[in-house]
């Protein structure tokens, strides 16, 4: 850029992404104001996928909230409902059985496997390397297979329930599960050799969208997230559930806290869920206990409950009254805390970097949609269209006492 | 047949819309592209213009912000163009029925051709409908 250039006023253009875009998954909607190639400031908004899953959960029994809030998102479809039990059972003071302990870490840590191979091949995607994208999901499929072995799905297990897991792992099925995860490991270690080794991948990712370990704590951003960035912060260390304060693992940091940190993060953590879930195979072997102990009844009071899902902690909140219902149930996914970054990271980047740093926090925004009801005394919340139309029949109205006037 | 529907049932291109579902049923359909499933081989691709594409996969409850937009989307196809409801969500409501932001399901909204009832349904289930879509247009 010349110097005359610099120093001249810049226009600002903004540029909408989405909120149906080819490149997203998911409805969202960015702005990104930019002058010529460098953005200078991002504004996002969504709702495109609020479902009202609080409110849908206050009209729903105990046992069946595990089935909705592992609908609130499809990737995390274990982390909700874990940290869903997790507050009840801190509820009722309920004791969870060993075994069922050790299967609810397998099915945690898989969950996170196939998470963390799906961020690799989207970024890979974001990039225009598809061919780490294909590789990734397609490595990714013998874990949904161990999936649908254990559990009976692929997507949705349905495996958490308070008081411990709806269905056994059958100590028959343990070699075949455990040399699935073999077989894994190579692939894994190809996919760390493709994003590790690659010089294109580290011209792109390199020193791109650097989040300070100052911005972590003003943003609260969570997970790999944080991870990147130096923090040292994991809810399954800091506060275990599951079977993680039984079994040997370690948490992994990187310092730097650009786009490369962020995959390398990822990438390493995959080689600790699979470590974690051999080592809760083999307890399962020695451990035949039962899986569930049974639950009367839910007593009045408060309970939280949190789990460290792929993309950070994910917190729920549950209050009783004592009937079979929960009078309030909150949800705050990682996404809520992480997606705000973007503020710090991609202002002064170029319109090319702003894609794969917007995807470098693995954003879910159908775990982060709320919906604000301002003046809740009315009995109808207004969306935007449903204003405009209110403001047509308002002139439509002024218009015909106007001529009635005449 | 027409000119239209002898060069629509070559290559089908899909074009995705979610409207506000759990991710579940989107990345089902997304893995039908992948190499496990590999749809691309019969010309089915994930287009990003509405304009380009012969099916509009619709995934998610449709909730009230979305129905705007999907009706606008529906009316900037170029026709004939096959609405398929991928999943529990646009088929019924699924579990998010009684949601007091749910605009569906999706056939109160616009016409649809093919329904793939489950939560999510599996890939293999999303390609069946594909066939029997297209085996339609005989
Ligand atoms: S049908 Fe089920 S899996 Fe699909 S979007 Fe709806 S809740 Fe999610």
């Amino acid at each position: 850029m010349s110097d005359e250039n610099k120093n001249s006023k810049k226009e600002r253009t903004v540029i909408p992404i989405g909120p149906y875009h080819p490149l997203q998954e998911e409805p969202e909607y960015f702005q990104l104001h930019v002058e010529g190639e460098i953005v200078k400031k991002i504004e996002w908004r969504t709702s495109y996928n609020h479902r009202g899953i609080e409110k849908l959960s206050q009209s729903m029994s105990y046992d069946q909230v595990p089935y909705l809030v592992e609908r609130i998102c499809g990737i995390c479809s274990t982390s909700h409902p874990l940290s869903y039990v997790n507050a009840v059972e801190d509820l009722a003071e309920i004791e969870v059985p060993v075994r069922a302990k050790y299967i609810r870490t397998i099915i945690a840590e898989l969950e996170r496997l196939h998470s963390h191979l799906l961020w690799v091949g989207l970024a890979g995607h974001f990039l225009g390397f598809n061919t780490v994208w294909m590789w990734a999901w397609k490595y990714r499929e013998p874990v949904l297979e161990i999936m649908e072995a254990v559990t009976g799905n692929r997507q949705n297990y349905a495996m958490m329930k308070i008081g411990g897991i709806r269905r056994d792992i059958d100590n028959e099925d343990i070699p075949s599960i455990k040399k699935m995860l073999d077989d894994l490991k190579p692939k894994v270690d190809l996919l760390r050799g493709a994003v590790m080794d690659d010089p294109i991948i580290h011209a792109r990712t390199k020193g791109i969208g650097v989040l300070t370990p100052e911005d972590v704590h003003n943003y609260g951003a969570l997970g790999p997230t944080a991870r990147a960035s130096g923090i040292k912060d994991d809810i399954r260390r800091d506060y275990p559930y599951a079977a993680y304060d039984i079994i040997d693992w370690d948490v992994i940091v990187e310092e730097e806290g650009d786009v490369f940190a962020k995959a390398v993060v990822r990438i390493k953590e995959m080689y600790e869920s699979i470590s974690m879930i051999h080592q809760c195979l083999d307890a399962l072997k020695k451990e035949n206990g039962e899986i569930e102990t049974t639950v009367k009844e839910i007593p009045p009071g408060d309970g939280i409950g949190q789990a460290e899902a792929p993309r950070g902690e994910v917190f729920h909140f549950v209050r009783s009254d004592g009937t079979n219902r929960p009078v309030r149930h909150k949800v705050r996914a990682p996404s809520f805390c992480n997606v705000p970054t973007f503020e710090v990271t991609t202002v002064g980047e170029t319109i090319s970097d702003a894609a794969i740093i917007l995807a470098a926090v693995d954003p879910c925004y159908c775990c982060t949609e709320r919906m604000a009801v301002i003046n809740s005394e009315g009995e109808k919340s207004l969306t935007g269209d449903d204003l405009i139309k209110m403001s047509q029949q308002k002139t439509e109205r002024m218009r015909k006492s106007k001529k009635e006037n005449k | 047949m027409g000119f239209k529907e002898n060069a629509l049932k070559r290559s089908l291109w899909v074009f995705h819309f979610s409207g506000g579902s759990c991710n579940n049923c989107d990345i089902e359909l997304l893995d039908c592209l992948t190499p496990r499933y590999d749809l691309e081989r019969f010309g089915i691709e994930l287009v990003g213009s509405i304009r380009h594409a012969d099916i509009i996969a619709v995934t998610g409850i449709v909730n009230r912000q979305c129905k705007p937009r999907l009706e606008k989307i529906y009316k900037q196809a170029s026709k004939p163009v096959f609405v398929v409801a991928c999943g529990a969500c646009p088929c019924t409501g699924g579990i998010f029925k009684n949601s007091y932001h749910t605009a569906g399901p999706l056939d109160e909204i616009i016409p649809v051709d093919a329904y793939i009832p489950g939560c999510p349904p599996k890939p293999e289930a999303i390609i069946s409908a594909i066939v029997k879509l297209r085996n339609k247009l005989e």
